[in-house]
């Protein structure tokens, strides 16, 4: 009997779709919901942890979260002054 | 004791001034004592809805500021003795309702109503905050279509965590109010089912209101669908829930499909 309605309309039912849908998105947000933000979390303990080896300018830690269907990349970019020219020269002029 | 209860949804459009309107009749008309607030300041709309709009004179923003006093800015309905409203205020200026404003304005209708219905503001900002912030209980209105179900959730959540009550320990009784349900569309596939909404929000379920003509109808006169027309299919599901938030045990009807010439022909019965 269930079938029946789909044979006339030619359609096949979209509301699986939109429950499984919801279901995946769902269980991800909720899974964000409530904690702090991960990216500044990792930039400020990152930026820590460097921190205390080399000098770093705090605005040149950069990172950055793509995420995949399968895996997401966690991409770091932090910017690291020329230590022997520091003092002669803008870091952006250093060959 | 006085409960405030916020109708909320996060998504627009889905029916919380309606469902509003309509329950506040309902519990005025069982003989509680009610006063529905709307939150929606900029752009209020349940004046309208229940017919008083060209009888605001002060509104709640006037209250909160001390330009009015209570008792000024209450409109009392027409036609159910036990109703009130407090209508927002039309100002652009969001900022004026303030966290302690608001606190002080509920605070004052807990000592004059039974049932203090507040309206929310679509969206999750500021207005949608304060019209939750205080709730002892909330109605969640969902469509049963993909984008009004996840902001329910995330609705749910803020529940859960922004009110003065979770911040106590305690929690927010909520109620999942379903409208604009189309049985026959979601027996064949095209609507979510009544199911899969709860299984998706585990949510205690209040009611379901079935897509309906009358809810425009009765919007176009300014009346809750429940006084326009009291025998209609959304006017008895909006009854029903009512009864239910009074703590009434009521057995959930789910509201019965129009044949079409298909299921006529085919004998079926609507699910």
């Amino acid at each position: 009997m269930m079938a029946l309605p789909r044979l006339f309309s030619g359609r096949s039912a979209s509301a699986p779709v939109a429950r499984e849908r919801l279901q995946i998105l769902l269980a991800h947000e909720r899974g964000l919901r409530g904690q702090p933000d991960l990216l500044e979390l990792l930039r400020s303990e990152i930026l820590a942890v460097v921190s205390r080896h080399v000098a770093l300018d705090p605005e040149k830690v950069i990172v950055k979260m793509d995420r995949g269907d399968h895996v997401s990349t966690l991409e770091v970019d932090i910017e690291v002054p020329n230590v022997t020219q520091r003092w002669s020269r803008p870091p952006h002029e250093a060959a | 004791m006085a409960k405030v209860l916020v109708v909320t949804s996060g998504k627009g459009g889905v029916g919380k001034t309606t469902s509003t309107a309509a329950l506040g009749a309902t519990l005025a008309q069982m003989g509680e004592k009610v006063v529905v607030v709307d939150f929606d300041v900029g752009l209020r709309n349940l004046d309208l809805i229940l017919g008083a709009e060209r009888r605001v004179v002060f509104d709640f923003i006037n209250v909160v500021q001390g330009i009015a006093n209570l008792s000024q800015a209450l409109i009392r309905d027409k036609r159910v003795e036990n109703l009130w409203l407090l209508p927002a205020s039309q100002t652009r200026d969001k900022d004026a309702l303030t966290e302690e404003g608001v606190a002080k304005v509920i605070g004052e209708l807990r000592t004059k109503f039974d049932w203090i219905l507040c309206d929310s503001p679509a969206g999750i900002e500021r207005g949608a905050m304060l019209a939750m912030r205080y709730a002892d209980e909330a109605v969640i209105v969902t469509n049963p279509e993909i984008s009004s179900v996840r902001d329910s959730d995330r609705i749910i959540g803020m529940l859960d965590s922004k009110t003065v009550r979770a911040e106590q320990g305690e929690r927010v009784e909520k109620h999942l109010l379903i409208t604009r349900f189309d049985t026959a569309r979601a027996a064949r596939g095209e609507m979510l089912s009544i199911e899969d909404i709860l299984d998706i929000l585990a949510t205690p379920l209040l009611g379901i209101i079935p897509e309906s003509q009358d809810v425009l109808r009765a919007s176009n006169v300014g009346s809750p669908v429940t006084l326009n027309d009291a025998t209609s299919a959304p006017a008895r599901a909006y009854i029903d829930a009512a009864r239910r938030l009074t703590g009434e045990t009521v057995a959930m009807m789910v509201p019965s499909a129009r044949k079409g010439l298909m299921d006529r022909l085919l004998g079926r019965r609507a699910a």
